[in-house]
């Protein structure tokens, strides 16, 4: 039975219906049914040096940021270049540790290689106060029911003695209690750069 | 200019755990066992390892069946000292190897002192690992054949 180009790629594949036979060697035995098979990649980074300036900046709980000579777009985590307009971006640019909810998802089912991601928990995409793109991050001590399209945040640092030169210094965003920012469309999400 | 550039070790890791499907399964189950299968395709000749569909044709394949424990590289070459997570403590080569009763070769590592010992054409025996589990490291690797 062999493939033809008609075959309906949803169909059953045919390989399930095919009558397995085995030699005596493993008649009898129990199959192997999964395999292991991690994957692994360790690398020393180097973040160059806009995120340098950005992790330095972590250190003493300030958001660094880049802007687009360009467009005028703030990008934040920098990354030195401006992806729209193919530019080197400049900066510091320093951002407030408020913004709002862009975008969200509740997660309820654990992840093994992260426990300490206790479920349900809230991973959004953070839209800064003057900054054209979102930022990840978790939204935390409120209930995930409580969390919506445009809520406003304030960054939670660790404490001071605990700072390094990490994005893990902040620990989630929390919800400040104003009034939720309006939403009216996607497109017009963020603080935008035109290019001429 | 005057300050240090940051470095950070930086891991990224799958834990990936895969379903076998009874074609690869009977494979891994064979290893497990210290015996190696291949499975038959519609031309008679045998693919080891095996595959569930047929390269050429694409027909789906199930009949497994025993193939040898030595064979013949067909082509290899130098690995050197193995990286921090290859699962050997020495140098090897790396060589394709068609197992006798197969007519498609398997790559796998082979334990040899250096490259001068290669050949293609050379003859080659399985070394089991003591403790197997189904996984393709149950080969532990290959040594040159033991003769008589």
């Amino acid at each position: 039975m062999a493939y033809t180009k008609s075959q309906d790629p949803t169909s059953r594949p045919a390989g399930l219906d095919v009558e397995l036979t085995v030699p005596d060697s493993i008649a009898g035995v129990e199959r192997v049914q999964s395999v292991r098979t991690p994957i692994r990649i360790e690398y020393t980074y180097t973040p160059g040096v806009a995120l340098s300036t950005y992790l330095r900046g972590m250190k003493d709980k300030k958001i660094l940021a880049e802007r687009c000579p360009k467009t005028g777009q703030v990008f934040v985590p920098p990354r030195g270049v401006s992806p729209v307009a193919g530019i080197m971006t400049e900066g510091p640019v320093e951002l407030p540790d408020t913004g709002y909810v862009e975008s969200f998802n509740i997660t309820r089912v654990p992840i093994a290689s992260r426990p300490e991601l206790e479920p349900p928990y809230v991973s959004a995409w953070i839209l800064l106060d003057g900054a054209s793109v979102g930022f990840m991050g978790l939204v935390i001590n409120c209930e995930p029911e409580d969390v919506k399209l445009g809520t406003r945040v304030r960054a939670v640092w660790k404490p001071d003695d605990e700072l390094e030169m990490a994005a893990t210094n902040i620990l989630g965003w929390e919800p400040t209690g104003e009034p939720d920012v309006d939403i009216p469309d996607i497109e017009t999400i963020g603080q935008k750069g035109e290019l001429e | 200019m005057a300050e240090d550039v940051l470095q950070a070790p930086l891991v990224l890791e799958y834990p990936f755990t895969r379903t076998t499907g009874p074609v690869v399964g009977a494979f891994l189950t064979g290893l497990r066992e210290g015996v190696v299968l291949g499975v038959k395709r519609s031309d008679g000749t045998v693919m080891c390892p095996p595959l569930e569909y047929d390269p050429i044709d694409a027909a789906p394949l199930g009949e497994m069946v025993d193939v040898g424990q030595a064979g013949t590289v067909v082509s290899w070459s130098w690995g050197g000292p193995p990286r921090d997570q290859q699962p050997f403590d020495r140098d090897v080569a790396w060589a394709l190897i068609t197992l006798d009763g197969a007519d498609t070769p398997m790559l796998h590592a082979v334990f040899v002192d250096g490259p001068a010992d290669m050949a293609t054409g050379m003859r080659v025996q399985i070394q089991w690992r003591d403790e197997r589990v189904g996984h393709i490291a149950d080969i532990a690797g290959f040594i040159p054949e033991e003769s008589g």
